[in-house]
């Protein structure tokens, strides 16, 4: 199976059974969307959640609000029915604890994608999210499984 | 000349910048040197600019678990200072102050984890002494924070920061050797866009 790697602040999509891989996921999240008959799948890695409140050039796949919406045209785009569409998301850490005074960017990640997947109307089936630790994630196009792998709690797929 | 973004330093301006981390490292590893009693050295300092996925890819494999101490500058200078320890300088720094013992990454025992939070305290302290000394600064650290995970789940941290301003970050970064041998550890001065202004201000290259 082709492995297709997603970078930070990236979104890809395959149409063919592929193994679609993002690494080292902390604060960040990876959301995984796919259309299960005709096998279009897609992931991105989000890193902040609202593009609305910071001024900036404009990279759409950085943010959560337009990064999904981006994954979703895409998908739209190759064919894939959106009554069809369903997600599975993880990340989203809170790395460091308390020291870290982003204001817990994890938790807002992982609330805006959520609150932009339901605008979207693609259910969540599975999900991986908060605590304090990083997750490196591998998604299955082919039977919509998702590899959660993390250096100190093991791993798990969802 | 003002500066917006990192992208405008000029090259007299990095060569400081480099001068900086010398400076602050040079410090921190005599503080390491003489903890120890081992012979600690450095290399010449790395400026770069990077974007966000070559700064995870700069610091090496992303899925490697490290230890990293993170300190928080605040005062003059604002900003982050990066720790990252492997496992080898980790476990060199541990058994040596506290004898030999069996040490694992993957199940860190709490004396040793605080071990390496002060180690990464009198480190950093003695990194941003210099560099305010030198500026004629005030720069307040925080208390360290110290956490075991994947490299690339730890660099997401000062990453997402500097990312609310733009696409690009500035890490001013030194590898430190211990005896001689290039025992993987990085020590990572990373400023807002604003303190560097200050900063160069101060040193008469603005």
């Amino acid at each position: 199976m082709e492995k297709i790697i997603v970078g930070i602040s990236d979104v890809k999509t395959c149409r063919e059974p592929s193994e679609l891989v993002t690494y080292a996921l902390g604060s960040c999240v990876g959301i995984c969307m796919r259309d299960g008959v005709n096998g279009v799948s897609g992931m991105a890695h989000i890193m902040l959640p609202d593009s609305t409140a910071i001024q900036t050039d404009g990279n759409r796949m950085k943010f959560a609000d337009t990064g999904i919406e981006l994954l979703y045209n895409e998908l739209i785009k190759l064919g894939a029915v959106h009554s069809r569409l369903t997600a599975k998301i993880a990340g989203g850490a809170n790395m460091f604890g308390s020291v870290s005074n982003t204001m817990n960017i994890g938790e807002r990640n992982v609330i805006a994608t959520k609150k932009q997947l339901e605008k979207l109307g693609v259910p969540i089936t599975a999900e991986d999210t908060g605590l304090d630790y990083g997750r490196t994630i591998k998604f299955n196009s082919e039977d919509g499984s998702l590899l959660v792998m993390s250096s100190l709690k093991g791993n798990k797929t969802i | 000349m003002a500066i917006e973004k990192y992208e405008d330093l000029n090259s007299v301006q990095l060569d400081v910048l480099r001068e900086i981390g010398n400076i602050g490292s040079g410090n921190a590893a005599t503080a390491l040197a003489q903890l120890l009693s081992r012979f600690v050295d450095m290399k010449v300092p790395e400026v770069c600019l990077l974007g966000f996925q070559q700064a995870m890819e700069a610091m090496g494999d992303p899925e490697n678990t490290v230890v990293g101490i993170l300190i928080r500058l605040t005062g003059d200078v604002e900003g982050i200072i990066m720790f990252l320890l492997e496992e080898p300088f980790a476990k060199t720094i541990c058994t040596t102050l506290m004898g030999d013992h069996p040490f694992s990454l993957l199940e860190l025992d709490p004396s040793d984890m605080s071990v390496l939070n002060e180690i990464g305290n009198i480190m950093g302290g003695s990194y941003v002494n210099a560099i305010a000394n030198i500026a004629n600064m005030l720069i307040d650290i925080s208390v360290p924070s110290l956490t075991v995970d994947m490299l690339g789940a730890i660099m997401n941290v000062p990453i997402v920061e500097f990312s609310q301003v733009g696409d690009k970050v500035l890490m001013i970064a030194e590898q430190f050797l211990m005896d001689g041998v290039e025992i993987h550890s990085k020590m990572l001065l990373i400023p807002t866009v604003d303190s560097l202004e200050t900063l160069l201000e101060k040193l008469g290259v603005c």
